[in-house]
C-alpha cells in the first residue's frame, strides 16, 4: 500500500539526511526513479517551490512528494515520517545532555565544537548570500563574476541591514519591506 | 494538563515556520523573538548549542530545535506539539500551491518580491552570524580551529561530515587527560 510505502521511504530519508533539507534531494531522486511518483524534471520544479515557498526547505520537499504521490493524506504522511527520527534522537539527546549540563567536560567539548559549527555556518551564509546577492563563491571566475553583479540587490542588502541596526521590528517587517521593494524595483 | 502550555508551544512554532524563508541560519532571528524574547524558553547561548548539536544528527534544524525546545519545557509530547507546530504552515502552504497554484513561482512579480525578500534574509543573517561568531570563538585557540574548518570547507571541498567528526575526535582527544581520570 502506497502509505506504508511512503511511510518507510521517509522515514529513511529522515534518519540519513544530515545537514539540512537540501541533503534529502539525492535520495529524493532515486526515490522517484524507483518508483516512478514523478519525474526528475517534476523534482526540480518541486525543489524551485520548496525553495521560495516560507519553512523548512526539507519539510516543503517532503510534503510536496507526498502530495504529487497520495493527495493531502501522502502529504502529511510523508512529513510526519520524515520529522519522526529526529524527534526520536532528539529527545534521547536532550535527556542525555539534561544529566551531563553540569558536567565539566561535556562543557569542554562544546567549546572546541562551537567553532566548527559557526564555520559550517558561515560556509552556509555565503552560499545563500551567492544565491541572493552577489556570488562571492565564483569569485575565481572573474569575468562571470564581474557580469553578474546587480547593484539593486547589493543596494537593498545592504539597506535592510542598516534598517535592521537601527530599528527594532519584528523580523517579518524587515521581510515584507524586502519583498515590497523587491516588486518595485525589479 | 496545562493545554495553554502546549498551545503556546504549537502557535510559537506556527510562526517560526510560517515567517522563515531559506531555513538554517535564516531561522535564527525568528528563533530569538519567539523563544528568547517572548517567552523565555531557552537563551541565546542555547539555541546556539541546539544549532551545534542539529549539525551533526539527521533532520532540519528547525525540527530540532523545536524538539529541544519543546521537550524543555513539556517533556516528550511537548517536542512533539513544538514539531508539529513548526511543519504544520509547511504542510498547509505546499498542499494549497500544489493542488491549485503549482506555477506561482512563473509569475514575474512573485519572482521579483522572492528576489527582494531574499536579500533582506541574507541581511537579516548578519547579526545572527555576528552573535554566533561571539559565542564560538572567544581565544585565539578556538580562532584557530574556526579558520582550519572554514579552510577545509571552501578551498579542500571536504564534506561537513568529516569535518565534524573530526572536530569531535580532536575535542575529545585534547580533553582525553580529564576524561580518564
Amino acid at each position: 500500500m502506497i502509505y506504508l510505502l511512503l511511510f518507510i521511504e521517509f522515514f529513511k530519508i529522515g534518519l540519513f539526511s544530515i545537514g539540512g533539507g537540501l541533503s534529502t534531494i539525492p535520495f529524493l531522486s532515486e526515490l522517484g526513479i524507483k518508483y516512478n511518483w514523478y519525474t526528475q524534471k517534476g523534482l526540480i520544479d518541486m525543489i524551485a517551490v520548496s525553495e521560495s515557498t516560507p519553512g523548512p526547505i526539507g519539510i516543503n520537499m517532503a510534503t510536496y512528494v507526498g502530495y504529487k504521490t497520495a493527495g493531502v493524506l501522502g502529504a502529511i504522511l510523508a512529513s510526519l515520517s520524515e520529522v519522526l527520527p529526529a524527534i526520536i534522537i532528539i529527545t534521547i539527546i536532550a535527556k542525555t545532555i539534561s544529566n551531563f549540563k553540569n558536567n565539566d567536560y561535556f562543557n569542554k567539548l562544546l567549546i572546541y565544537i562551537r567553532p566548527c559549527t559557526f564555520a559550517l555556518i558561515v560556509t552556509a551564509f555565503i552560499n545563500v548570500f551567492s544565491n541572493s546577492v552577489l556570488p562571492i563563491n565564483q569569485i575565481n571566475n572573474i569575468n562571470a563574476f564581474i557580469n553578474s553583479i546587480d547593484i539593486r540587490l547589493i543596494l537593498i542588502f545592504i539597506g535592510i541591514y542598516l534598517l535592521k541596526t537601527k530599528t527594532k521590528y519584528h523580523p517579518l517587517v524587515y521581510i515584507v519591506i524586502s519583498a515590497v521593494i523587491g516588486i518595485i524595483i525589479f | 494538563m496545562d493545554k495553554t502550555k502546549f498551545g503556546s508551544l504549537y502557535i510559537s512554532f506556527f510562526k517560526i515556520g510560517l515567517f522563515t524563508f531559506g531555513g538554517g541560519l535564516a531561522m535564527l532571528p525568528m528563533f530569538e523573538k519567539e523563544i528568547c524574547e517572548k517567552h523565555n524558553w531557552a537563551t541565546t547561548d542555547e539555541i546556539l548549542d541546539y544549532y551545534s548539536i542539529s549539525q551533526m544528527t539527521p533532520g532540519v534544524i528547525a525540527v530540532n530545535v523545536a524538539t529541544f525546545i519543546g521537550n524543555k519545557e513539556k517533556g516528550i509530547l511537548g517536542g512533539v506539539v513544538a514539531t508539529l507546530g513548526v511543519i504544520s504552515p509547511s504542510i498547509m502552504l505546499i498542499s494549497i500551491i500544489a493542488a491549485f497554484i503549482n506555477n506561482i513561482y512563473s509569475f514575474p512579480i512573485v519572482q521579483n518580491l522572492l528576489k527582494g525578500l531574499a536579500c533582506g534574509v541574507c541581511a537579516l543573517m548578519i547579526p545572527s552570524l555576528i552573535k554566533f561568531y561571539k559565542s564560538s570563538i572567544k581565544n585565539i585557540f578556538t580562532f584557530i580551529i574556526f579558520i582550519v574548518c572554514l579552510f577545509l570547507l571552501l578551498v579542500v571541498k571536504i564534506s561537513p561530515i568529516y569535518i565534524i567528526i573530526s572536530t569531535i575526535i580532536f575535542s575529545v582527544l585534547i580533553n582525553i587527560k580529564e576524561i580518564i581520570k
